[in-house]
């Protein structure tokens, strides 16, 4: 238990495109980390609240609604405001260049867009949990 | 080798095989359906069993296989009618006149996501969504604008809304009403297929019990009222999309289509009554062959349900109309023109298998709303097959063919295999609560993603034929002013209603929510005529109602 990196999938706000966050939840638990899928149609406050709680290592945001520019910073800051700020926050879905640009410069690790591969997230969380 | 063509040909099935199997297939490639189904290398007659009148009949006659018209497109096109909504009403008007310009033959409504929940634009759950994935519609104002200079009377408008179904064809009746346009006269489609949403698209407010009442109310006043419009748009493409098989496409459909009609006549409403206005919404993917057998099984299945089990004795009853939608899920983000490719054989397929209508995705599309460049492609993409192919000459051209004769066998036997499945665990609402289907669904999304991760399952430019520094293509942009204009106009209408009248209307349609055995449409069409919104209509109703949390499965 002690070795496996805790990840939390969420689903932030209103979308309920979760074809995505479901597969990449079951690749990373056959990866051999522990997931805690939360779920759709999550607050930030939620989502960070869960993370806290189950003492998350990453946090992977799923969001294909287009309203990925207001939530994701509001989970980063109320992470900040927690004070957890160790945690790796990685996002996919339908993010635009520009936009996965400004969010990695708000402090998100890495975005994986349509089309990446799920081996890829899987050696990105370990190296950046690991660091 | 060379020997082998010197030998004598005799012919027959035995020595095509012997000489098939003597040429090694291509290594790496799956020669199976996008679905997983194997096929065989060729069809021939002994491969399919076919009775032409009892399994494919004549078009426009039960059981309705190779079309439910009789003169299909040679009478009449399918509608090009391409989903579209963003930002404000405003903004929205503007794009379907643009489309209507260009040559699109009805319209579609996209909501974005509060409208889609039940909320309005200024509730807390709508921050930074409000515009962003449709349209925002919070109360028959905002409708008002929206269809600002488009007359009701002349066009067929389809709305894909699901949880406020009821309200939102309530605020396009009323616009019908201020224009002069008659209720009988209003034509359209609004999806309110609620039971897909617990399986796919996500899209529910209140649990199914009360949701299953008001999708019932709502066909039982259109049969009534507005014989021209499709309360009902049975669909399949969202479970396609999030990641089911074609066979699991079609029968997890059609078993919600039965739900309704068995809740319809549960209700009272002989089948007659109602039937000939249910409508269907399918995928079009890419595995080309699969798709028109799909259409071709969902039109026969339904004919032959709706006759021997339901006992409708109109043939309109029998006949199942659909819409077609081009499968995003197959849209890629890298090489995004390649699009344009996959897009036209999908709405080939679509067209080959008898569409009613037809919406084909734009190349841009696997990140953004539509620009309007690549949207006019898109609808540029119909207009040439319609007129450029050749494929609508001849009604339902590839029927007859061994190797779809035989996929449209297959996929019809698999769908009852399904329907078997879902009435051992109960009917289709418990096995939704059961997470059956969603589960289903997560492991065909499964199988097929580790097929494309493995290589095996070729997707052009992701994993073969990429290209590095790729130039990004411009995308739509949504003004983020936008949300805060529509919270101001949604409050103004609030602030502007003779509040005596909309507090009334409200007390009115939470009391008849109550009342299982009143129709809630009236009630609905009073509140909006006094400018009440959709998502005080809605907080009404889960008040008396409840919400629904799902246990997701993965």
């Amino acid at each position: 238990m002690a070795g496996k990196i805790r990840v939390v999938v969420a689903k932030p706000g209103l979308d309920g495109h979760d074809r995505g966050a479901k597969i990449i939840a079951r690749a990373l638990r056959d990866a051999g980390m522990e997931v805690i899928y939360t779920g759709l149609h999550q607050t930030p406050e939620q989502i960070v609240e869960t993370a806290i709680q189950e003492d998350a290592d990453a946090i992977g945001i799923s969001i294909l609604s287009g309203a990925h520019m207001t939530l994701v910073p509001r989970i980063l800051e109320l992470l900040r405001e927690n004070g957890v700020e160790d945690v790796v926050v990685v996002v996919g879905g339908t993010i635009p260049d520009d936009d996965a640009d400004e969010l990695r410069k708000l402090g998100v690790a890495g975005v994986f867009g349509p089309g990446a591969p799920t081996t890829e997230i899987v050696d990105f969380l370990k190296g950046a949990v690991a660091a | 080798m060379a020997t082998t063509d010197r030998d004598e040909q005799t012919g027959g099935a035995e020595e095509w095989r012997r000489r098939y199997e003597s040429t090694p297939e291509r290594e790496g490639e799956l020669f199976s359906t996008i679905s997983g189904l194997e096929n065989e290398p060729l069809s021939s007659p002994g491969d399919v069993d076919l009775d032409y009148e009892r399994d494919l009949g004549w078009p426009g006659a039960y059981p309705f296989t190779r079309g439910v018209y009789p003169s299909m497109y040679r009478g009449r096109l399918w509608t090009m009618r391409q989903f579209a909504g963003f930002g404000t009403a405003a903004e929205t008007n503007e794009r379907f006149r643009y489309l209507l310009e260009h040559g699109q033959t009805g319209l579609s409504t996209a909501f974005d996501m509060p409208t889609l929940m039940g909320y309005d634009s200024d509730h807390a759950r709508s921050l930074g969504e409000v515009g962003r994935e449709g349209v925002a519609i919070d109360s028959l104002a905002d409708m008002e604008t929206l269809f600002d200079g488009i007359p009701l009377g002349e066009v067929s408008t389809s709305m894909t809304i699901n949880g406020p179904a009821a309200m939102l064809l309530a605020f396009y009746a009323c616009v019908g009403e201020e224009q002069g346009v008659p209720l009988e006269r209003l034509r359209g489609t609004v999806q309110t297929d609620i039971l897909k949403e617990y399986i796919a698209q996500k899209e529910w407010i209140f649990p199914p019990e009360p949701s299953m009442r008001l999708v019932v109310d709502m066909i039982e006043w259109c049969s009534e009222r507005l014989p021209l419009m499709h309360p009902v748009s049975i669909s399949g493409y969202h479970i396609r999309e999030a990641g089911s098989n074609a066979a699991q496409e079609l029968a997890f459909t059609l078993a919600d289509g039965f739900a309704y009609v068995e809740a319809c006549l549960e209700r009272g409403l002989d089948v007659d009554s109602f039937a000939p206005r249910l409508s269907f919404f399918f995928n079009a993917h890419l595995d080309f062959f699969e798709e028109i057998a799909k259409y071709r099984a969902a039109r026969r299945i339904w004919a032959r349900q709706m006759r021997e089990r339901y006992g409708a004795r109109d043939p309109r009853s029998w006949l199942m109309r659909f819409h077609t939608q081009t499968a995003g899920v197959s849209l890629t983000a890298q090489q995004p023109e390649v699009n344009l490719i996959r897009t036209a054989i999908e709405a080939l397929a679509a067209v080959l298998g008898g569409t009613q209508s037809l919406h084909t995705n734009s190349f841009d599309e696997a990140l953004a709303l539509p620009t309007e460049h690549a949207v006019r492609l898109a609808l540029r993409t119909q207009q040439v097959i319609a007129h450029e192919t050749g494929v609508v000459n001849s009604i339902d051209p590839l029927g007859g063919s061994y190797y779809l004769e035989q996929l449209t066998n297959e996929l019809e036997r698999q769908a009852y295999d399904y329907f078997l499945r879902i009435e051992e665990l109960g009917g289709v609402i418990t096995a939704i609560e059961q997470n059956f289907m969603q589960r289903e669904i997560a492991e065909a999304s499964f199988r097929y993603q580790s097929e494309v991760e493995r290589g095996e399952r070729v997707i052009v430019g992701v994993n073969r034929y990429e290209q590095e520094d790729e130039q990004p293509i411009e995308i739509l942009r949504i003004d983020p002013a936008l949300e805060r204009k529509q919270i101001e106009r949604v409050q103004a209408v609030r602030e502007r209603r003779d509040a005596g009248a909309a507090e009334a209307a409200l007390a009115r349609l939470k009391d008849d929510a109550a009342h299982g055995d009143r129709n809630l449409m009236e009630p609905i069409m009073a509140a909006s005529r006094a400018y009440v919104t959709m998502g005080e209509m809605c907080d009404a109703l889960r008040e008396v109602w409840g919400t629904w949390r799902e246990t997701p499965v993965f």
